[in-house]
């Protein structure tokens, strides 16, 4: 079982983008859940959701307490939350910024997201989409497939810049 | 159609394909969602029922019992207090024998203020007249609903069933979906006592000594047939669809010296517990209660249980612990686990095995046996 641990906040698509995951890995052939993880949220605040992927269907619906992977979709949350905690040793961090110091102990993976989506005009009630990019990004790592990654986004989204935004960050981020 | 939905997006598309006559509901938390994507499929003429939004759950059952009464398929979805709420009209409902089918999210009553998972919600309507069942996955919970209609119409039932999820847990977890159409599975709904709105009558409902408790014990004969009908559904559904269910879902349990009992997601963890103990050489296995009302036969014997409930009778025990000693004689280790959505995880629960203490009660997080 592959466990990712999303870390947002409110209001810039974690959620969805934990959603995106699991139906990419769904259109994969793996089984997956994305379970968020809901308490008093508000716009702003720090958000956390989980994705599980695997080969078996999925009986698990606590918490995930060592990640695999950790996905930061906004570095400020990292002032007020440990976003590294129970991260598995080797374990890899995405980070939506265009660079990011060395972790040691673990692998990280800088994309500049926010950069990608205003590039292309992808903004929503004044926030940058950060969702779809971050689809290609968590392909290019080998998730998820690309394909899948652009299909789900298509099932999800009419405006094709999102799949635009998911192949940019394919692009841009180093393997 | 293959997809992924939510839990609370699959009860929807369930209702969706039942297309109920009459929808009647208040919005909650966690179970928004239901009735927000039933009102929106309606707004947008997907779906042709009359959608009525009212001003409280009370209104909403109500609303559903008097389109009922007339032979019009019905739906409804709440939680927590607004079932506590509805309580009296759930009542009538059973007593007044109409099948309406109603998605109960799962979520603990205030004080304090608490929008996340526990049973007590829906327990506390044990004794109405409602068939219960619990569901474990987003699949199940289409699959259930879909089945409900079927169990609660079929002509020796006639009886309101309640489709219980875990708040937030499934309801607002992400898993896949197929969408089967569910065809000639569920019958067209007929209502036998239905009146007759084009010839208005008055009736008296007043029923005296020599009579009530001829209905009640019709009620308790149509929830004893019940059974049958559930086991003939489920058994007829698999073979149409090809997904098995069962009143009660059993996990390694056949050669198990321990076996965790427990109801909705934490019977879907605890599954995980049991895999995790056997590796340890401990002889695990696992029931997840699905029907709770009627409450299903258990051959227990010769097995220590530990029991797990998301819920509690104050003065009294777990209702799912209780329930069971009463009904098989057991003296189980209750664990009271995962109340308002306390965390319990699959470690947690191979814990309770692990310590388990038969005859005793285990407050988890609370640093006293009882």
């Amino acid at each position: 079982m592959y466990e990712i641990r999303i870390h947002s906040r409110g209001g810039e698509g974690g959620v969805t983008a934990a959603r995106l995951l699991a139906l990419a890995a769904f259109r994969d052939g793996k089984y997956a859940t994305a379970c968020p993880l809901y308490g008093a949220e508000r716009r702003g605040a720090p958000v956390v959701s989980y994705v599980r992927i695997d080969d078996h269907p999925i009986r698990i619906y606590s918490q995930i307490r060592n990640p695999d992977l950790v996905v930061v979709l906004d570095t400020g949350v990292m002032e007020a939350v440990d976003v590294l905690h129970g991260l598995k040793p080797g374990g890899w961090v995405l980070i939506n910024a265009p660079k990011a110091e060395e972790i040691p102990g673990h692998r990280s993976y800088p994309v500049d997201l926010t950069g990608i989506a205003l590039s292309l005009g992808l903004v929503i009630a004044g926030s940058p989409v950060l969702d779809t990019p971050v689809l290609g990004a968590l392909a290019k790592m080998g998730i998820i497939s690309l394909e899948s990654a652009k299909a789900a986004i298509t099932e999800m989204f009419s405006d094709e810049r999102n799949v635009r935004a998911a192949e940019a960050a394919y692009q841009e981020l180093l393997p | 159609m293959l997809t992924i939905a939510t839990g609370n997006k699959a009860v929807a598309a369930a209702v969706k394909e039942l297309r109920p006559a009459v929808i009647a509901a208040y919005p909650i938390t966690p179970q928004t969602e239901i009735v927000e994507q039933i009102a929106a499929w309606v707004a947008a003429g997907e779906l042709d029922s009359s959608y009525i939004p009212v001003e409280s759950e009370h209104s909403a059952m109500a609303a559903c019992i008097g389109a009922s009464v007339t032979g019009a398929r019905t739906f409804t979805a709440t939680s927590s207090q607004g079932l506590a709420y509805m309580h009296e009209m759930v009542n009538w409902a059973a007593g007044a024998r109409l099948p309406i089918v109603m998605a109960n999210v799962n979520r603990a009553l205030a004080p304090g203020w608490n929008i996340w998972a526990e049973h007590t919600d829906a327990f506390q309507e044990r004794d109405t007249g409602w068939l219960q069942v619990y569901v474990g996955t987003v699949q199940e919970a289409y699959d259930t609903v879909v089945m409900a209609y079927r169990i609660a119409e079929h002509e020796e039932v006639l009886l309101p069933v309640m489709v219980n999820l875990d708040g937030f847990l499934l309801s607002h977890s992400t898993q896949s979906l197929e969408t089967d159409s569910p065809g000639d599975f569920v019958p067209p709904f007929r209502l036998p006592h239905a009146i007759d709105v084009a010839h208005p009558a008055g009736y008296g409902t007043l029923t005296g000594p020599d009579d009530y408790f001829r209905f009640r014990w019709d009620i308790e004969r149509s929830m004893r047939n019940s059974s049958r009908v559930i086991r003939e559904t489920e058994q007829d559904f698999s073979r149409r669809f090809g997904r098995t269910y069962a009143p009660v879902e059993e996990y390694r349990a056949d050669d198990a010296d321990v076996v965790v009992i427990a109801v909705g997601t934490l019977g879907k963890e605890a599954e995980v517990a049991v895999d995790l103990l056997r590796r340890e050489g401990i002889r695990a296995g696992s029931l997840r209660i699905r029907w709770f009302r009627p409450f299903p036969d258990l051959d227990l014997s010769g097995r220590e249980l530990v029991v797990i409930d998301r819920d509690y009778s104050f003065g009294f025990s777990g209702i799912l612990a209780g329930s069971l000693r009463a009904r098989t004689r057991a003296d189980p280790y209750s664990v009271i686990a995962g109340l308002g959505g306390q965390e319990v995880t699959y470690d947690d629960i191979a814990g309770f095995v692990r310590g388990r203490e038969p005859g005793r009660e285990l407050w988890f997080g609370v640093d006293r046996n009882v």
